[in-house]
């Protein structure tokens, strides 16, 4: 049921980034669906009842696995919002540029490429 | 630019040491807390930013300049790069942990990792100085209108 | 030996790229010296591990659990053909980016996507594929932006976009597959499959998958940002992303997952023909009006990545519903063999097209004319890509549009091999028109200054060229059997992947 939310959450990033008319805010959607794509993933890893996966002093292994949620799915992440965090910083910039080169931040304005 | 008043400016001067130092708590516990190398670097990115913003760019830039900035960030990627070749070299296997196979360090103490804690340093070092110089660039360029009539952008600080 | 060479793959790129910034800022010839060390190395690396198969654990962790590369025939292959492609094009840009500033970045974001590249075609675990597919994307989206001009960035933005959406696609069908299997490694997410109940959610992963790796190669409802990326790129990196990214990016990806993963049905087989005959036909016809040569190579490679997945669709799709061995096996000889191909052919016309214009300044074909007598050397390694993009026998593409034509009509196709043969007629017209504008003609006033290209990019020119025309002996039995069959084998293969890696563990 709550993935079903995640997906709501991708499409409305989708909506934004395909049809909005100022490039930041195209940003922002990208932003958006990428971080939905996130929450999916570290709720796949849910364990009813679970704790979290980190190993203390007097606990075993077993016990370990047999109580805590999956950390499979958090390294990912960890490792995807890096990469969003790249992506974004990129497009930053370009806007930035985008701004210096043709005076505005609407994309219908930038359209000198035709064909 | 010349910063905010002498409040911001005192409590920042107690303060980013703090961060700082929170900054490196979480990455050298990164194995046996959450944390590790990315959330520690953007800990130290974001108490050069406070810096940034209370004193002024100029200030900051005189404390790690733009340079300073560009060498640490290759150096953390090539550091991170001879860890994982020094796993080729001796043994024969990427990336292998051989401070841990050679010298096992007892658990839950800050030496039990093996080369992941020299992994996390040198990641943070290549976070912390690519997040800085990403804010400090993108907040030094302004836009002027020149004698033509249109725009150009500027850079402050002229690196050679 | 081979376990110590095949980490440098990944390895020396991205020394490289890290290394250059910190030496270069000074002495500014040491850039072009390491970056052009740096792929004639991995060139040599993989050259000397094509015969090599075998899984490499990283870390020395066990396989079940850890990170593995594969080395088969498909990757071997693919990754031959990625250091060529670079190493000819870091010959070519010595010199050509002396007009931009700041050359050294150029070498370093270069460096970060060929190790990128080089990452995803080893690879044999579905999230390293992620990582060092968003690599080599990264890498290429700034290296589109890197002449500051209003093209470069717009096109840029607009490649950034929508590529984007195809990488968080792909993240999500590889979510829907852990979330279905438990697994991450390609093989263990083969075995699960076979053993488990086929459920909607690998269907819906697939689904996101074709579209996600489509957008990456530009197949057709998802390939507008390649007509305003390519020709925007300076000339170097045009080659470089329409000869091998979206080959390694898109298609090997997409068929490595389809084919090997999660096993081919017919149902895929068709979606992939049905993609591929439209990407054929209509980047052929839009191509065909262009008046800017950059931007005609861009629409023909859209419609030569419809060979493409055309013929390894085909093979897929007899395979899966039960048709000819052998039919099956010669379609994906032709659209592998192809891919290869289009690699040496598009790269050369583009440094080409790069070459034209370092020396006159323009890329309109309406504004050159009589360049034949000025530059002997483009216009002849010009005509020889021309007439291998064309299909014109001895050159390398007239031998494998004929095999996917062939076995069109072995399979029982007879109106895909006439598609196919009018495509190939209406790219023949196009070069046509490419060779009359631009070198036959008179020379206007404007261009009576213009010289030959310098050397390096020359010599860069000349060692394409001789593989364009050589590469049409390598269906002589004895080096097919060396070079094509095993890549054909490992997709052919399909599921028993899983099989050949766990027996080489």
């Amino acid at each position: 049921m709550v993935y079903a939310l995640c997906f709501v959450l991708f499409v409305i990033g989708l909506y934004c980034a395909l049809t909005k008319k100022n490039i930041v805010k195209i940003v922002i959607g990208l932003t958006i669906m990428e971080y939905a794509v996130n929450l999916f993933l570290v709720l796949l890893g849910y364990r009813k009842d679970g704790v979290a996966p980190i190993v203390e002093e007097g606990a075993g292994p077993l016990e370990f696995l047999a109580r805590s949620v999956d950390p499979l799915p958090q390294a990912l992440v960890v490792t995807s919002i890096v990469i969003g965090l790249g992506v974004t910083t990129l497009a930053i910039a370009l806007c930035v540029r985008l701004y210096e080169k043709y005076g505005t931040f609407d994309i219908s304005e930038i359209r000198r490429l035709k064909g | 630019m010349n910063g905010m008043t002498v409040i911001v400016k005192t409590v920042t001067r107690w303060l980013k040491v703090f961060i700082f130092l929170y900054g490196i708590y979480i990455i050298i516990t990164g194995h046996l807390a959450p944390g590790g190398g990315f959330a520690g670097g953007v800990i130290i990115a974001c108490s050069y930013m406070l810096l940034t913003l209370a004193y002024g760019k100029e200030f900051t830039l005189k404390r790690l300049s733009l340079r300073a900035g560009h060498h640490l960030d290759s150096s953390g990627a090539l550091l991170f790069l001879v860890v994982a070749l020094f796993g080729l070299g001796s043994g024969g296997i990427f990336f292998a942990n051989v401070l841990q196979n050679r010298y096992p360090g007892a658990k839950f103490t800050l030496l039990s990792s093996g080369t992941i804690l020299i992994s996390n340093i040198a990641i943070s070092l290549k976070v912390a100085a690519s997040l800085f110089l990403i804010f400090i660039i993108l907040s030094v360029l302004r836009i002027v209108l020149v004698e033509d009539g249109s725009q150009k952008m500027i850079q402050e600080e002229e690196e050679e | 030996m081979n376990t110590l060479l095949i980490p440098l793959l990944v390895a020396i790129p991205l020394g490289g790229a890290f290394f250059i910034p910190l030496v270069s800022r000074k002495v500014r010839v040491l850039a072009d010296i390491i970056g052009n060390l740096a792929t004639l190395s991995v060139l040599v690396i993989a050259v000397l591990l094509f015969q090599v198969r075998t899984v490499y654990s990283i870390g020395g962790w066990n396989a079940s659990v850890g990170i593995t590369w594969v080395l088969d025939g498909f990757s071997n292959l693919m990754l031959v053909i990625i250091c060529l492609i670079s190493f000819v094009a870091t010959l070519f840009s010595s010199q050509y980016m002396e007009r931009y500033t700041a050359k050294y970045k150029f070498y370093s974001l270069f460096l970060l996507m060929v190790a990128g590249m080089n990452g995803v075609v080893m690879t044999g675990d579905m999230f390293n594929l992620f990582v060092f597919l968003e690599i080599a994307s990264v890498a290429s989206y700034a290296l589109v932006a890197f002449g500051g001009n209003h093209e470069e960035l717009e096109a840029a933005f607009k490649y950034l976009v929508l590529a984007s959406i195809g990488s968080t696609l792909v993240l999500f069908g590889i979510a829907f597959i852990y979330g279905a299997t438990g697994y991450l490694n390609m093989a263990s997410i083969s075995q699960a499959i076979r053993t488990g109940p086929r459920t909607p959610i690998l269907t819906l992963a697939v689904v996101f998958f074709t579209v996600g790796f489509g957008i990456k190669a530009a197949l057709v409802p998802f390939h507008p940002w390649l007509p305003d990326a390519h020709p925007s790129a300076p000339a170097p990196i045009s080659a470089m992303l329409s000869g091998v990214l979206i080959k390694a990016l898109g298609i090997y990806a997409l068929t490595r997952v389809l084919f090997n993963v999660i096993g081919i049905t017919p149902i895929y087989g068709a979606v992939l023909i049905t993609i591929g005959a439209l990407s054929m036909v209509v980047g052929v016809f839009l191509a065909v009006g262009q008046w800017d040569f950059k931007r005609l190579l861009a629409y023909h490679s859209i419609s030569q990545m419809g060979y493409v997945v055309l013929g390894i669709g085909l093979g897929g799709y007899i395979l899966a519903s039960g048709g000819k061995q052998s039919a099956a096996m010669l379609a994906i000889l032709g659209g592998i063999f192809h891919l290869a191909n289009h690699s040496v052919f598009k790269s050369l016309l583009f440094l080409v097209s790069g070459s034209i214009e370092y020396s006159t300044g323009t890329r309109q074909l309406k504004e050159m004319g009589g360049l034949l007598e000025k530059m002997p050397l483009t216009r002849a390694t010009c005509t020889i890509a021309s007439l291998s993009i064309a299909g014109v026998p001895p050159f390398n593409g007239f031998w494998s549009k004929l095999i996917i034509i062939m076995a069109a009509f072995q399979g029982g196709y007879p109106w895909l091999a006439a598609l196919t043969i009018l495509v190939s007629f209406v790219t023949l017209l196009s070069f046509i028109k490419v060779l009359r504008y631009a070198f036959l003609g008179h020379l206007p006033e404007s261009l009576k200054a213009v010289r030959e290209s310098p050397a390096l990019m020359s010599i860069a020119l000349v060692v394409l060229a001789i593989f364009c025309t050589c590469m049409g002996l390598l269906l002589i039995p004895g080096a097919r059997e060396m070079i094509l069959d095993p890549a054909v084998g490992a997709l052919a293969n399909g599921v028993g992947y899983a099989q050949a890696v766990l027996a080489l563990r």
